[in-house]
């Protein structure tokens, strides 16, 4: 066998802040204060965002929600990392990014509550709607990344899924045509450790996922996902790639403290003490203690902070309430098509004569 | 002013002209761009397009899934999936996102998107080359489904299914890719979805038949002791039932023809619309003439398998005898 090699390659692991809160000076984004407020602010809300979502699923009034408690910091910082026309394209469990991005709380209540008034894009906001099929979407990241290179634009597009979907056939068709056509996109891997109960070492043999990007000739990164300034400084570099027409995948090591979705219960397959663990790296309390030790968070700010957070999520779950009373079943029919085909046509007619009694 | 051309040769033409009105059209596939694509329905756009004509990776899925990308931020993408029998590793794309982005997105986004793919049997190919899956993609919400059966046609409702804000799937009859010419109108020609066309006028009984089989539904009524009315749908969805009733109506008979296999095929449908819109209109109950629940075979039976002007003469005999 010839023993010359024929490729090598490394993987760099990234982060900024470490558990205790202290900063690496030589990679610190220096980020304005006002940014690292924004930062704090958006890990915060979209953990009280999924707290009451949670909550409402509990109580009956919402169906199965995939919750991201662990994982703000990842979204959070990846998110806010983007410019206002760059793109979007979510997975299943991405509430803190859509938050981030200017999603209003209430209509992610809504979709939550089974309304799919719920996944209208706001005006001027590049997202598109949740995937549910496990790495379908990288796909059209590599499809957005591409429509960017074509315009000659420089924008770009992020794609968020998780660990178990780099299994899917999807994420490497996505990653690989990406590469192919220069593609202003940036995948962003969540690795959560877990696709439901399956831990991440038996989702894949390979060592890091971030390595996946090799097979598809494009760059792959590491970063602590649980530490924002790290997320965001390596989306934002990352970006800057991608609008030269180089994509990059980003693996972010981060945690799901909760359950997969309200369906399940994580104690059948993980031990207790594997969680504490993690609970330990939370992502708000290590950036709490940087915060603080900087003197930009004190106390009081902290509770202002909080108290604005609770007041936009109690309007928010009524106004989600209140929508739910207004649904009118045969809208159902009209986004299908652009226009009403014949056979939708005389459905719908018949739906409503149903539905008056006639 | 018209053009003699061949199916394959409108598809070019119709491909072309879109590219050169609308600059957000993009075309693209497995060995489109160079090789003008296995079938040369491609040929020679990348030398006037190269930033809009490309070649894939051979990635079924990422093919569909890059469509609806690329509609998403406003582009036009007119996507070919090599043979049809592999849209199976991109129905996904289809059934999970190009179909719903508009639903889902509450009419945020619409999915422009055009996946053409040659289909149908009757040209001697490997497995998985010859199905016929329209009614798996009538079946999906959100598609729409065209099969041209002429090479007027084909250019006038390939340019149609490019302008529509819809996704299409758009099949072409592979069999007929070279089978005939005819005369193709050169300037902007379309042809409405959802509109079918009668191509014989008749007043005993009605054929219906789409693709190929169109021909061999023509042949069959010249042989037949009967004036036979045959009407192409060319949409599968919408379906142009009106058009099909009228004409049953007026014969009270009909039989419908499809290669694809008979469970659950259009022909099921299609009775079941002139169940519901025109029972007692009828003299004798429906035929359906089509292919077999089985597999679509290997080369030396398909000719077996495939409705041919025969089996349409008899079953428009045993409509007439009924």
């Amino acid at each position: 066998m010839p023993s010359e090699r024929a490729a090598e390659f490394t993987i760099n692991h990234v982060q900024v802040l470490d558990r205790e809160g202290n900063v690496d000076e030589e990679l610190d984004p220096d980020l304005s204060e006002e940014r690292l407020l924004e930062l704090y602010r958006g890990m915060k809300r979209a953990r009280r965002l999924d707290e009451r979502a949670i909550a409402l699923q509990r109580r009956g009034e919402s169906g199965t929600i995939a919750p991201a408690l662990g994982q703000e910091a990842a979204q959070v910082g990846s998110a806010v990392a983007l410019a206002e026309d760059d793109w979007m394209v979510p997975s299943f469990r991405e509430n803190a990014a859509y938050l981030a991005r200017g999603t209003p709380p209430h209509a992610l209540l809504w979709y939550a509550m089974g309304m799919e008034e719920g996944a209208e894009i706001p005006d001027g906001q590049n997202d598109l709607p949740p995937s549910i099929a496990v790495g379908s979407q990288a796909i059209h990241a590599a499809g957005l990344g591409w429509a960017q290179a074509i315009k000659g634009e420089e924008h770009a597009t992020i794609g968020y899924f998780g660990d178990g979907a780099t299994s899917e056939g999807d994420v490497y068709e996505g990653m690989n045509c990406a590469g192919v056509y220069d593609a202003h996109t940036v995948f962003f891997c969540q690795n959560n450790q877990y696709a439901i109960s399956v831990p991440r070492e038996k989702q894949t043999r390979a060592e890091t996922i971030a390595q996946k990007a090799i097979a598809a000739g494009i760059t792959g990164v590491q970063v602590d996902g649980n530490d924002v300034l790290g997320v965001h400084r390596v989306v934002e570099e990352a970006l800057e790639m991608a609008r030269k027409g180089e994509p990059v995948l980003v693996e972010a090591m981060t945690y799901r403290q909760s359950m997969h979705t309200t369906a399940d219960d994580p104690s059948v397959y993980r031990e207790r003490e594997e969680e504490e663990g993690w609970e330990e790296r939370d992502p708000i309390d290590r950036f709490e203690t940087y915060l603080e030790g900087r003197g930009i968070l004190d106390d009081e700010t902290r509770e202002e902070i909080e108290e604005a957070i609770e007041e936009e999520l109690a309007e928010a779950v009524e106004r989600a309430q209140e929508g739910r009373e207004e649904i009118d079943p045969a809208e159902m029919f009209d986004h299908v098509f652009s226009e009403l085909p014949p056979e939708l046509e005389s459905q719908r007619a018949a739906f409503g004569g149903e539905e008056n009694g006639e | 002013m018209a053009n003699e051309l061949r199916m394959v040769e409108a598809v070019r033409t119709a491909l072309g002209e879109e590219l050169a009105r609308d600059e957000s059209v993009v075309v693209y596939g497995q060995d489109v761009a160079v090789n003008g694509g296995v079938f040369r329905a491609t040929q020679g756009l990348v030398e006037g397009y190269p930033d809009r004509v490309y070649d894939a990776p051979v990635a079924e899925s990422g093919i569909v899934g890059l469509g609806v990308g690329l509609a998403a931020h406003g582009m036009r993408p007119v996507a070919e999936i090599q043979f049809s029998g592999f849209m199976h590793q991109a129905y996904h794309q289809l059934q999970q996102h190009a179909a719903r982005l508009r639903s889902r997105s509450r009419g945020s986004y619409e999915c422009p998107m055009t996946i053409r793919s040659p289909y149908g049997g009757g040209i001697r190919a490997l497995e998985h080359h010859s199905e016929s899956f329209e009614a798996g993609y009538a079946h999906t919400p959100g598609l729409k489904v065209v099969v041209p059966s002429t090479p007027a046609d084909t250019k006038g409702l390939l340019t149609s299914s490019i302008r529509d804000p819809d996704p299409v799937v758009f099949l072409e009859p592979t069999r007929l890719y070279r089978a005939f010419r005819e005369p193709v109108p050169e300037d902007d020609h379309t042809v409405p979805l959802g509109e079918a066309r009668v191509v014989e006028e008749g007043d005993d009984i009605t054929v219906v038949a789409w693709g190929a089989m169109v021909r061999e539904a023509t042949r069959a009524a010249e042989r037949v002791d009967a004036s036979v009315e045959v009407i192409d749908p060319r949409t599968i969805f919408p379906l142009d039932s009106e058009t099909i009733l009228e004409s049953v109506r007026k014969t009270g008979r009909c039989v419908v023809v499809h290669e694809a296999p008979q469970t659950a095929g259009m022909a099921a449908e299609i009775i079941a619309r002139i169940n519901d819109e025109a029972l007692y209109y009828l003299e004798a109950p429906v035929e359906r003439v089509t292919g077999y629940d089985v597999p679509f075979p290997l080369f030396a039976r398909e000719e077996e398998y495939l409705p041919d002007e025969d089996r349409v003469a008899a079953g428009i005999e045993r409509a007439l005898s009924a």
